[in-house]
């Protein structure tokens, strides 16, 4: 049977005339990021375990909400941005810790580690991967909360700023999970390292979202928005330069 | 291919490898024996570029270690303990997915020919979470080769294979030697790694306690010699 099927060129196609292996083409930046963004995806399409995690939990939080806050509308209006937030934040950490268990489970956080491409393209397609579940669960989250709480939560400012505190949660929530994965305690480590470090890009979104939800000048929005926009590249930088570090043994 | 000098790695206080010089030849077939907590896995991930030497200097097909690991990592098969494979991928799926890691040309026949020698053509569209130890460790085997790696680490690779897929992996390595690839094994069974490796080296507390050409040793030796090093 092995000699059916070639397992291993021969030797000359591997080295030069001088016996030295020729050095081998790495894959694409770009491809490795979509190959682990596509392996992200469709693994959770057949387990739905993340998703349906996440959603789950979303979904509880925005109900204990609407029965413990029994408000007029016009409070309504004032702590929605805050109950968003503290539900995207909690459903956040479900799938992040999830997410990154399912690598170390099997050891898959080796194999991803020992591929020729640079390390920071695994952080970008692990933290892409996030972000599309993230993104998923807020997507049903806000249809639900508009009928409970019957705030119109469809506005493209406010979509906007979701993104932007998305892709902030979801760039710090990648490196800080990958480091907790490798402790004994990281379902309870995680919260506790990314709340503090995460904070900024929280406040700065509930503020927003709190601004263009109970119509404020643009000038009082755009300070918050600012800062979500200087927190989501300063995080996504630092990130991808010490993402080789916070991996390895 | 490989060199270490003077290796040294510690967990905490606990040191694990306590100064190793370990040469490998290019096209060598290397089995690395030795107890329970000697070392060898950890030797193994630092080759592997999965782990970080406290003192000491690896070079591997010239190549210096962690400096230059991405051009090492091309060049690598990896099996070890664990899978490293998604549960909720199929075998076709994993293969793909890390055949794109390495930018595998020609990905869909090559994923085909890999599925067809390690004995799981028929199971490529099943998950590998139902899959049993075995065929896990088949498609393990074959996701290390999927690159035709120029160097492979085999950490106790016949852990959980039957007696096919033993024979199967055996075919395979003697492929990979004839085909002029470097080979480097663990194994605490020491009659088959006589039997595959023309050398053996016996790890022992942290350093490599002895070396043997499997030519010049009598096999019914060998168990005698290894608790002789391992047990002095």
């Amino acid at each position: 049977m092995p000699e059916a099927t070639p397992a291993f060129r021969p030797v000359e196609t591997i080295q030069d005339t001088r016996g030295v292996i020729q050095r081998r083409p790495r894959p694409a930046y770009g491809r490795a990021i979509a190959a682990v963004v596509w392996k992200d995806l469709a693994a959770e399409l057949r387990s739905r375990e993340l998703m349906g995690a996440m959603l789950v939990f979303a979904l509880l939080v925005i109900l204990i909400f609407n029965f413990a806050l029994d408000l007029d509308v016009r409070t309504r209006q004032t702590v929605t941005s805050g109950v968003l937030w503290v539900t995207f934040a909690f459903a956040g950490t479900l799938g992040l810790n999830r997410s990154m268990a399912i690598e170390k489970d099997r050891g898959c956080l080796d194999g991803l580690l020992l591929s020729p491409v640079d390390r920071s393209a695994l952080y970008f397609g692990k933290t892409l991967g996030n972000l599309v579940f993230m993104l998923i669960v807020e997507a049903i989250v806000l249809p639900t909360y508009s009928a409970l709480y019957n705030v119109n939560l469809f506005r493209p400012a406010l979509l906007v700023v979701i993104l932007l505190g998305s892709i902030g949660y979801a760039a710090v929530g990648t490196l800080l999970a990958s480091m907790a994965v490798q402790a004994r305690t990281r379902d309870v480590l995680l919260p506790i390292l990314l709340f503090p470090v995460v904070l900024p890009v929280l406040v700065a979104a509930i503020k927003a979202s709190n601004a263009i939800l109970q119509s404020f000048e643009p000038s009082e929005i755009w300070p918050w928005l600012n800062l979500l926009i200087v927190y989501d590249v300063v995080f996504v930088a630092v990130a991808m330069m010490v993402f080789d570090y916070v991996v390895e043994e | 291919m490989i060199e270490t000098r003077r290796l040294v790695k510690h967990f905490g206080l606990k040191p694990v490898l306590r100064g190793v010089d370990f040469q490998v030849e290019r096209g060598e077939f290397v089995a690395l024996l030795g107890p329970n907590g000697a070392g060898k896995t950890t030797l193994l991930r630092i080759l592997a570029s999965l782990a970080r030497p406290n003192m000491g200097s690896v070079r591997v097909a010239g190549y210096d270690l962690p400096r230059q690991a991405a051009s090492v990592r091309s060049m690598l098969g990896v099996v070890s303990h664990l899978p490293l494979l998604y549960g909720d991928l199929t075998a076709e799926e994993n293969l793909r997915f890390y055949g794109r890691m390495y930018g595998v040309p020609h990905l869909e026949r090559r994923v085909g020919e890999v599925l067809e020698l390690v004995g799981l053509r028929a199971q490529r569209r099943e998950l590998v979470r139902a899959f049993s130890r075995g065929m896990q460790q088949r498609l393990s085997i074959g996701r290390a080769i999927l690159h035709d790696p120029e160097l492979m680490l085999l950490d106790e690779p016949y852990t959980g294979l039957d007696q096919d897929a033993a024979l199967m992996l055996d075919d395979l390595l003697r492929q990979v030697v004839t085909r002029g690839r470097t080979v480097v094994m663990t194994s605490h069974d020491l009659s088959r790694a006589a039997s595959l490796a023309p050398r053996i080296d016996i790890l022992s507390r942290g350093v490599i306690s002895a070396s043997v050409r499997s030519a010049e040793i009598d096999p019914l030796q060998l168990p005698t010699l290894y608790h002789s090093v391992t047990h002095a």
